[in-house]
Formats: structure tokens, C-alpha cells, sequence
């Protein structure tokens, strides 16, 4: 069984799916808003020049969450990335 | 008859305003970044069967307010009721798109959906059943690609339909929600005039600001009381049946974003996502090694265009309208106007008025039309991404990297557009440190100064334009110091989230871009700037000419300031500009020159060399164009940015501090900068 993780850790390039959402209610509700559930696919496709937020494919779009709100979410790698 | 009213919805970057252009022929500017609209405009369109009034809400992802500025969408749509709700989806986006437009069936059954961006999905080979969506979801869908007017009429067509009074789509929440809203929904009169489905939903989960807007508005409807009552048994009920209050919003939103699939599941074909050239261009503005050399490089390229382009017909100008100063004269004198009203008019009120505009207009129409390529094609969220650590040191929003973009088209839009921040606390940081960044009405004179006394010649703009350039980067540095200091004292407080969608690259029309930033914005704030000049010139010109005991008033003036301004490396004259510079900012250096001049008038200045050489006859030197530069940068933001600050917060105090904190920043600058000159000897 695959360990959860939180969504700051994973790699570019990486694609996992969101266990559990959490934060602040409102941060959970925006991030909901994005489509961020707990089932979708999040795959990171960057991080900025800071290394701090990184970029990450949500339902077809790209969403730049901050490493803070990001270590909130825990998820599972994907079998085949 | 009265217009029928219909809303524009849809979430951020979707062409929602290209859609309200279409329809109406108005030229709302639009926007490539979260937050364009904030506010509601609104525009007329005919059919062959009605006329409208649409209504273009801000762009949001959904109807529970997060920011002011959703909480104007989210009211418009639940208490102006609309006769019609247009809710615009980006196709290449359906899934995520499609949560707006279920929130917007519960509150209203009059939508029609309009995918829009088609174009764009074909080229990315997304295929789009737009009859099965249209059937699952009860309302008219219509494909679009906005920018081919042509694609318009069938969503015309659609609007005329309505209402089309069908069943629409509702979305079926868990059981115990459902349960929970009927106990809710019970206490709502019939006759409220808001969906009480809905209603009830939003009582159940908590959303406060819906809370105190909704007893406000439908005070007399409902019974505080019964209601508050339904709602902790609402609540109670959930609670037993596993469901902690808490939770409630979060699985009602969960179903949404669910039901949203279920809708788009086998009607939407091919690949969604982020597409390689968008990774390509992505990988170049936010790599670690290339995206701050090339934020750099772009503004510096912007503003070399600006100044290369801005000198030759800036020329042509001046010399057109200082030609037809003479006429102008001539005129007067024929009228046999007395030669008091004459000077006034010819010497105060033209003059001031001509250079304003011979000076201003060219970097303007140039700048804005580049600044807003910029915007237009998707960059800007991009430098948001890329500053959002450092703002985030300052404990502050990277949002308000957008907000200080806005600012160099002009401070007062800046202020307006702080809007888009979530938290108050970061909001108000962004609004009282606006004005750091110089507005579009400052830019002349930097270049002016910056030409005139760094670059060496006319013809070295390339030097002139990495100058203005670092000039920039300080004003972007002391936005960060002044963040810092605000969040350290005043508005102590933890940075909150930043979430922010990075939309796809677009290709801007370049034409329409550059025929409506000319229109919309240069035209507009050349003429607030001219509306300003011409009553300026005159006062200035009074001030210049009425002698009180021996000296002119702009005199007494001057030499009250002299003392203090000497320590900031100025003169009385320049300090005296600022402050009378107050209305607008563009207005400083006519009165500069206008003071400094044999007459009290404002000299011939057809070229900068001209200018240089009377600058440089008052005793400027390199030090004092240092220092009017960094005061320039720094001081009170002008009277129309002062009154958006006063009108957003809404408070004296921080209007207050607003006013004083870049003054008493851009003082202490001046101060130590002359100082520093001095004891080295630069000059």
C-alpha cells in the first residue's frame, strides 16, 4: 500500500491523487473551487524561480499553490506517474 | 417596457469580457488574469426581438464569496436577479468551468451556457458534444469563439429564448444534506424571492458574508429568528447523522465538483491540460535561472520602445501646438482682448495645456498598447507566480504583484484592482502601497529627466531606457520595503494562501489591442491629465505673476520652501511643483519650467535639449535630477488615487497613511541621496 504524502513533496513531473483536503476552511473552499477534491489528479508541472509556490495541474488547469497550503493536502503517488 | 437584464458570468480568463465586447460593441478592455472586472459594467445590445442590458460581473470560479470583488458577482446574480444569467465556460477548461454553472442553476433557472474559446479546444483537439450537455443540463448551450463576432449570433438567438422553461439540472447532494436543507427550506416563505433551495444551502454551510448579506436584503421576508432556529436543528440533525457542521460546505462543494464530471463525462473528448508551448514559454518566464533576467528584460524593452518611440512625434507635436500658439494670439489680439486675459490664456492656460500633451501623449499611446499585449497574452499572472516568495517575506499576497502592474498603467486602478485579494490585511497592504510603483503620468518626466541629464544624448534610449528601467526596479523594492515595514507594524498579521490559476498563453489581437488601448486608456487619462493642466496652468500662471510685496506669489512660495528642500537636495520651486502637482502628476514639470522662466511663463521648450539648458540655468545638476527623480517615485499619490484609497477602505487613517508613508520614504531618500552626493562630490 502506498505511504500518503504531502502535495509540496512531490517532483515535477510527478502525478498523484488527493487523499484528503485540509487548511484553513477558506484555502479548502478556493482550492475546492479549482476543482481540487479529494479523488482528483494533481500532477506538478513547475515551480517558480523561488522554488516557492510551485505549479500544479488541476482539472485541466494550471494552479500555483504556495508550499504552505500545498503541505496540507496528502496524497498518493499514482501507480504509472 | 423596461430592458430585459442579462448577466455575464464565468470564471477568470474565459473571454468573458470579449463575449460582453461582441454583443455590445463597447470597449471594455480585456483581461488575461483573475480579477479584470472589478466591477460591474454594463452595455445594451438589440435582437430582433429585444433589447438588453448585459451586465459583465466579475470573473469568479464560484458563487461562494472568497473576495470583494466575488461577493459583487455573487450578489448581482442572487439579489439584482437578472432576467437571464449567460454563464461563459472556457472549452479547452469545460470540467472545471461547469461548477459555476451548477451553483448559478440553483440559484436561477435562466441560463444559458456558452462555450466559449472553441477555436482554441479544436486546436487542441478537444471535441465538445454540446447538444448532450445541453440535454443534461436543462438549459441552451451554445459554442463560441468570441473573437469571430460571427459565432455571437447564435448565443443571441439562445438569450432570446428565454425563459426557456424547461426542467433544469439540479444537483443532488448526499442524503443528510438533502434532509438538512428540507428542515431549512420549510422556514422560508414561498414568497421569498430568492431560490430557498439555495438559500438554504448557504445557511447550511456557513458562508458568513452570504449570512449577514442576505438578513440585510431580505430582512422583512424572513423571521431571523425561526430561521436561526431551523438552522441549528439543520445542524443537529447533521451532527448526528456523522456529518460535524464543518464539513457540511466541503462535501456540498466535493458533490459539485463531482456532478461537474458526471456532466462533462463522455461529452467531452481529447486531452485537457497545460500544452507544450505553453510548458515551452513557461519553462523560459518562471525558470529558476531565466525568469527574473527576463521580467527584467521585457520591461526594460517595453520602455526602450517607449522612449525610441515616444521622441520624434513627442517633437512633431510640440511644434504643431506651439505653432498654433501664435494663431491663438493672433486671435485674441483681434478680439482686443486685454493683455492680462491674453497672457493668461496664451501663456498660462495653452501653454501648460500643449506641453502636457506634446509631452505625455506619445510614451502613452506607446507604453499602454505594449503594457497591454503584455496583459492580454497571459504574462501577468506569471510575475505574480514569480514574486509571490518575496511578497510572501513581506508577509503579504503575491497578488499584489498584479495589483502593482496595474499601477504602472495608473495608481488609482491599481488601488481599485487590490479587490482581487483575499484577506483584508494583505488587501490594504497592496492598497497603501500603490503608489510606489510610478503611474503612466510619471513615466515623462522620468524619461524626460533620465535623457536629459544620464543618457548623454537624445539618441542613446537604450541607455535611457535601462536607466528607467532601474529606476523601476526601486520603486519595486521600496513596494517591498513598505510591505514589510506596514506588516511589521500597522497590519501586523501571518501571510495567508496564495492560489492562483496560470492561464494558458494567448495570442493577442493586435489591432483591436492597440485601437482600444488607445481609446480606452490613453485618451482617457490624457484627458483627465489635460482637464487638470488647463485650470493648473492658470492658477500657476497667477501664482507666477501677482506680486505681493515685491516678489510673485509662486515666489514666496518657493522661498518658504527653499530651506527644507535644499536639505533634499531640490529647490523651493520643484517642492512647490509637487504640491501644487497634486491633481496630477503629470503637471510637475510645466510648472517647474513655468516658475523657473523670465515672465512666469513656460518657455518655448520645442526640444529636451532646450529644457535641459533652462533646467541646467536654475542651478540642476546631476544631483538634483537624482533626487527630483527619487522624489518623483516617492511622494503623495495624486488627488484621483488618494480618493480610491479613501473610497476602498473606507477609512481616513489609512487614507492618511497612504498619503504620508511614500512621502516620508521619498523624504528620507532625498535626504540621505543629497547628502551622500554631496560628501562624494557627484554632480
Amino acid at each position: 500500500m502506498n505511504e500518503y504524502i504531502s502535495l509540496n513533496q512531490i517532483k515535477k513531473g510527478e502525478a498523484v491523487t488527493a487523499v484528503r483536503v485540509s487548511g484553513s476552511s477558506s484555502t479548502v473552499r478556493r482550492l475546492t473551487d479549482m476543482g481540487l477534491v479529494e479523488n482528483s489528479i494533481i500532477e506538478c508541472v513547475g515551480r517558480s524561480p523561488t522554488g516557492d509556490p510551485a505549479a500544479y495541474l488541476i482539472s485541466g488547469a494550471v494552479i500555483a499553490i504556495r508550499s504552505a497550503d500545498a503541505q496540507n493536502i496528502k496524497v498518493r503517488r499514482r501507480e504509472n506517474g | 417596457m423596461g430592458e430585459t437584464v442579462i448577466a455575464l458570468a464565468g470564471n477568470p480568463n474565459v473571454g468573458k469580457s470579449t463575449v460582453f465586447n461582441g454583443l455590445t460593441g463597447m470597449k471594455q478592455h480585456t483581461g488575461n488574469w483573475a480579477g479584470k472586472t472589478v466591477a460591474n459594467a454594463s452595455g445594451h445590445f438589440k435582437s430582433g426581438k429585444r433589447s438588453y442590458t448585459l451586465v459583465d460581473i466579475p470573473g469568479t470560479y464560484s458563487l461562494t464569496a472568497h473576495s470583494p470583488e466575488e461577493e459583487i458577482a455573487r450578489n448581482f446574480i442572487c439579489f439584482d436577479k437578472p432576467d437571464g444569467v449567460v454563464v461563459v465556460c472556457d472549452a479547452t477548461c469545460l470540467e472545471r468551468n461547469m461548477n459555476l454553472v451548477l451553483q448559478t442553476l440553483e440559484i436561477t433557472e435562466n441560463v444559458v451556457v456558452c462555450i466559449n474559446l472553441m477555436d482554441e479546444a479544436k486546436k487542441k483537439g478537444i471535441d465538445i458534444n454540446l447538444a448532450l450537455i445541453s440535454e443534461r443540463l436543462g438549459v441552451p448551450v451554445v459554442g463560441t469563439h468570441a473573437r469571430k463576432k460571427k459565432s455571437l449570433a447564435a448565443l443571441v438567438d439562445a438569450i432570446d429564448g428565454l425563459p426557456h422553461g424547461k426542467e433544469v439540472c439540479r444537483t443532488d447532494y448526499p442524503r443528510e444534506i438533502e434532509e438538512a436543507v428540507k428542515i431549512i427550506e420549510k422556514k422560508i416563505p414561498e414568497d421569498c424571492e430568492v431560490s430557498r433551495r439555495w438559500l438554504a444551502l448557504r445557511l447550511l454551510d456557513g458562508d458568513l458574508s452570504f449570512k449577514s448579506e442576505i438578513f440585510e436584503r431580505e430582512g422583512k421576508a424572513l423571521n431571523h429568528l425561526q430561521i436561526r432556529r431551523a438552522v441549528s436543528e439543520a445542524k443537529m440533525y447533521l451532527d448526528k447523522s456523522g456529518i460535524p457542521a464543518e464539513n457540511v460546505g466541503k462535501i456540498i462543494a466535493s458533490r459539485l465538483v463531482e456532478k461537474a464530471h458526471e456532466i462533462c463525462d463522455g461529452a467531452v473528448t481529447g486531452e485537457t491540460g497545460y500544452y507544450k508551448t505553453d510548458r515551452r514559454i513557461d519553462k523560459i518566464m518562471t525558470g529558476r535561472i531565466t525568469a527574473f533576467p527576463v521580467m527584467l528584460l521585457m520591461l526594460a524593452a517595453i520602455f526602450w520602445l517607449t522612449v525610441k518611440g515616444a521622441n520624434y512625434p513627442s517633437q512633431l507635436l510640440s511644434d504643431f501646438l506651439f505653432g498654433l500658439q501664435d494663431d491663438l494670439s493672433g486671435i485674441l489680439t483681434k478680439l482686443n482682448a486685454p493683455s492680462w486675459l491674453h497672457d493668461c490664456i496664451v501663456f498660462g492656460v495653452y501653454r501648460v495645456l500643449a506641453w502636457v500633451i506634446s509631452v505625455m501623449l506619445p510614451p502613452m499611446a506607446i507604453f499602454f498598447p505594449l503594457f497591454t499585449l503584455l496583459e492580454d497574452s497571459g504574462f501577468l499572472p506569471r510575475i505574480a507566480y514569480n514574486l509571490d516568495r518575496p511578497f510572501s517575506l513581506c508577509n503579504a499576497c503575491g497578488k499584489q504583484a498584479l495589483t502593482m502592474c496595474m499601477g504602472f498603467g495608473c495608481n488609482a486602478v491599481g488601488v481599485t484592482g487590490c479587490r482581487i485579494i483575499d484577506s483584508p490585511r494583505e488587501r490594504l497592504l497592496a492598497v497603501l502601497t500603490n503608489s510606489l510603483v510610478p503611474c503612466n503620468g510619471k513615466f515623462p518626466t522620468l524619461i524626460l529627466l533620465i535623457s536629459i541629464f544620464f543618457a548623454g544624448s537624445l539618441f542613446s534610449s537604450l541607455t535611457s531606457a535601462l536607466i528607467l528601467t532601474a529606476v523601476i526596479v526601486m520603486g519595486v523594492l521600496a513596494t517591498f520595503f513598505a510591505t514589510k515595514l506596514l506588516s511589521e507594524t500597522l497590519l501586523k498579521g501571518k501571510s495567508s494562501s496564495f492560489i492562483l490559476e496560470l492561464p494558458p498563453y494567448r495570442r493577442p489581437q493586435l489591432a483591436k489591442t492597440l485601437v482600444r488601448s488607445v481609446f480606452d486608456r490613453t485618451l482617457f487619462v490624457l484627458g483627465r491629465a489635460a482637464a487638470v493642466a488647463a485650470p493648473a496652468g492658470l492658477v500657476i500662471w497667477l501664482a507666477a505673476n501677482i506680486t505681493v510685496g515685491g516678489a510673485t506669489l509662486l515666489q514666496h512660495c518657493s522661498d518658504f520652501l527653499d530651506p527644507f528642500a535644499k536639505l533634499m537636495g531640490l529647490d523651493g520651486v520643484i517642492l512647490t511643483a509637487f504640491i501644487l502637482g497634486f491633481p496630477a502628476n503629470e503637471i510637475v514639470l510645466p510648472i517647474i519650467l513655468m516658475a523657473y522662466g523670465a515672465m512666469g511663463t513656460l518657455p518655448d521648450l520645442g526640444s529636451t535639449a532646450e529644457i535641459g539648458t533652462a533646467l541646467a540655468a536654475n542651478g540642476w545638476t546631476k544631483a538634483t535630477a537624482v533626487c527630483v527623480i527619487l522624489f518623483s517615485l516617492m511622494h503623495f499619490p495624486c488627488s484621483t488615487t488618494l480618493i480610491t484609497v479613501k473610497k476602498e477602505t473606507g477609512s481616513l487613517k489609512y487614507t492618511l497613511v497612504a498619503a504620508i508613508l511614500p512621502t516620508l520614504m521619498g523624504i528620507i531618500a532625498c535626504v540621505i541621496a543629497a547628502e551622500v552626493m554631496r560628501v562624494t562630490g557627484f554632480c
